[in-house]
């Protein structure tokens, strides 16, 4: 056995199990089959919806996603920054960061919607929300962490404040950027799940809540699994963007 | 011994922390002068104030009373005359060793064409025993490589002036005693004049020219010790009766203020 083939059944082995298990439920006879619908059931309506509704519920989720969290770091980066740099600021910022991160963004959906509506406005807020916060932290947290010895070292050599800006704190935060950015979506991911069931269309969230007016519990399914593998790819591109960027780093992500 | 002109010059030096009313002082009024291609090592108990001496002459802090002065000049901030070493090495991690030595040379204080950056940061690579690793990441590096990286780095832009502070304090006693040589046989080459903070009276007396003994917080000068032995140095020199000699009687000296040191805490818990 080569050592591809085996890390493939070593990656595969615990999805196998999951199937095997959920199998077990269905035949257990503990809970009604009808309450779980049996793996290959599943597997049959994802096949139907692939040519159906399912691409474009995903298109749509994703690109609120990927939207939100954009907007969300492209904000939580500068101002992380200046959190991370400026301590005088941070003092009295740091109470409020804290409080409006403590709240869930799902409980503000209803507000949102009173000012936003239920169109992809309130959607991209809300995420943006959740991405900005949940982003705004890591960044300010890594950026004083940052050991004062290397800007010591850039001004021995010569740099001005906008040259150890650009070249010695920048390329420092950049690790903290890419763990905000992974934190963000998978929060943004749990969030836009939550607002797509009480207001969509389309959408993931709006099939599970489709499905579920209807007691489709294998669509409901489909719907949970699909959300599961999208994240996991965003993660597992992002983790190899980290390897290619942080290469230097003691350890890998 | 020297008769070159004033480089480094402490004029009544003072530095206190706090507020006033927990006033802690911790460099009470030093005079002294570090001369041209001087070396000149300052040793004392440690959490004395030397390395606030040298925090000073590079600029990172300003004396509360006194002046500090780089040829007649008050010294106003960091700039590239002064190369500092720290005991941390500060290599940057995101950059390869090449990319390290060359980090000074990028910057608009003293930007060259990339070709002769390249000549340079080759020169010191071979210098520093680096050439085989020129692409490699620092945390690939032993501490001994990571301290020549940071020795290269900081005579790629030529400084006039080399402070450090317990450069080797983080190395084992055999790369602490290569980088010694090694720091010897650079400084023969392209003179500096050199102020070294350690608390190793071997160290000190191994490679400076003068030793000034510093007293426990608030420190003040003990003793100026000249080193009666000439360059280059070679190992030999630890077994020599006059640096036998000089040794006892230079960590007498630091072992008192120690004891002055333990006292004093002694007193202020009382």
């Amino acid at each position: 056995m080569g050592p591809g083939v085996r890390r493939a059944a070593l990656i595969l082995l615990p999805w196998l199990a999951i199937v095997a298990l959920w199998y077990g439920v269905h035949h257990s006879g503990l809970i009604s089959p009808a309450l779980v619908p049996a793996p290959h059931a599943v597997a049959a309506r994802f096949a139907e919806l692939a040519t159906g509704r399912l691409p474009l519920d995903i298109l749509m989720s994703t690109r609120r996603v990927v939207t939100g969290v954009a907007l969300g770091i492209a904000l939580a980066v500068p101002a992380g920054f200046v959190l991370g740099w400026y301590r005088q600021v941070r003092t009295f910022v740091d109470p409020l960061v804290n409080f409006f991160r403590a709240l869930p963004p799902i409980a503000l959906i209803p507000l949102v919607i009173v000012y936003f509506g239920v169109d992809e406005l309130a959607k991209t807020v809300i995420l943006f929300y959740a991405a900005f916060f949940a982003g705004v932290i890591v960044m300010y947290e890594g950026i004083s962490q940052i050991s004062p010895i290397y800007l010591r070292v850039a001004r021995t050599l010569g740099a001005s404040d906008s040259e150890i800006f650009l070249k010695v704190v920048v390329p420092m935060t950049v690790p903290h950027m890419l763990t905000a950015l992974r934190v963000a979506l998978g929060v943004a991911w749990a969030t836009l799940v939550a607002s797509e069931l009480i207001a969509a269309q389309r959408g993931l969230g709006a099939l599970i809540q489709d499905a579920a007016s209807f007691f489709q519990l294998d669509i409901i399914y489909v719907g949970i699994i699909s959300i599961g593998f999208i994240a996991l790819a965003m993660d597992l591109a992002l983790r190899r963007l980290s390897r290619r960027l942080l290469a230097w780093q003691e350890r890998m992500a | 011994m020297t008769t070159g002109r004033v480089r480094i010059a402490f004029e009544g030096v003072s530095v206190a922390f706090g507020p006033p009313d927990r006033r802690l002082r911790v460099v009470d009024d030093v005079s002294y002068a570090i001369h041209d291609g001087e070396f000149v090592s300052v040793i004392g108990p440690s959490g004395c104030g030397k390395t606030t001496m040298l925090n000073m002459v590079a600029g990172f802090m300003q004396p509360t009373a006194g002046r500090v002065l780089l040829d007649g000049k008050p010294v106003t901030g960091p700039g590239p005359d002064r190369g500092v070493i720290f005991q941390e090495y500060g290599v940057f991690p995101w950059l390869t060793v090449r990319q390290n030595i060359e980090f000074g040379l990028k910057l608009r204080a003293n930007r060259r064409p990339a070709a002769e950056r390249a000549e340079i940061a080759r020169r010191y690579m071979r210098l520093m025993g680096l050439e085989d690793f020129a692409d490699a990441w620092p945390r690939t590096l032993s501490g001994g490589m990571r301290q020549r990286l940071a020795l290269a780095r900081a005579y790629a832009v030529r400084p006039q002036f080399l402070l450090m502070d317990e450069p080797f304090g983080a190395l084992d006693a055999q790369t602490r005693s290569a980088m010694q040589n090694l720091l010897l046989e650079v400084l023969r080459t392209e003179g500096k004049t050199v102020m070294l903070i350690t608390h190793s009276v071997e160290e000190a007396l191994y490679l400076s020219s003068r030793i000034v003994v510093m007293t426990a917080r608030p420190t003040r000068i003990r003793e100026i010790v000249e080193v009666p032995f000439g360059y280059p140095r070679a190992e030999a020199l630890h077994e020599q009766p006059e640096f036998g000699r000089l040794r006892s009687h230079l960590r007498d000296l630091v072992m008192q203020e120690y004891a002055a040191q333990a006292r004093q805490r002694f007193a202020v818990t009382d």
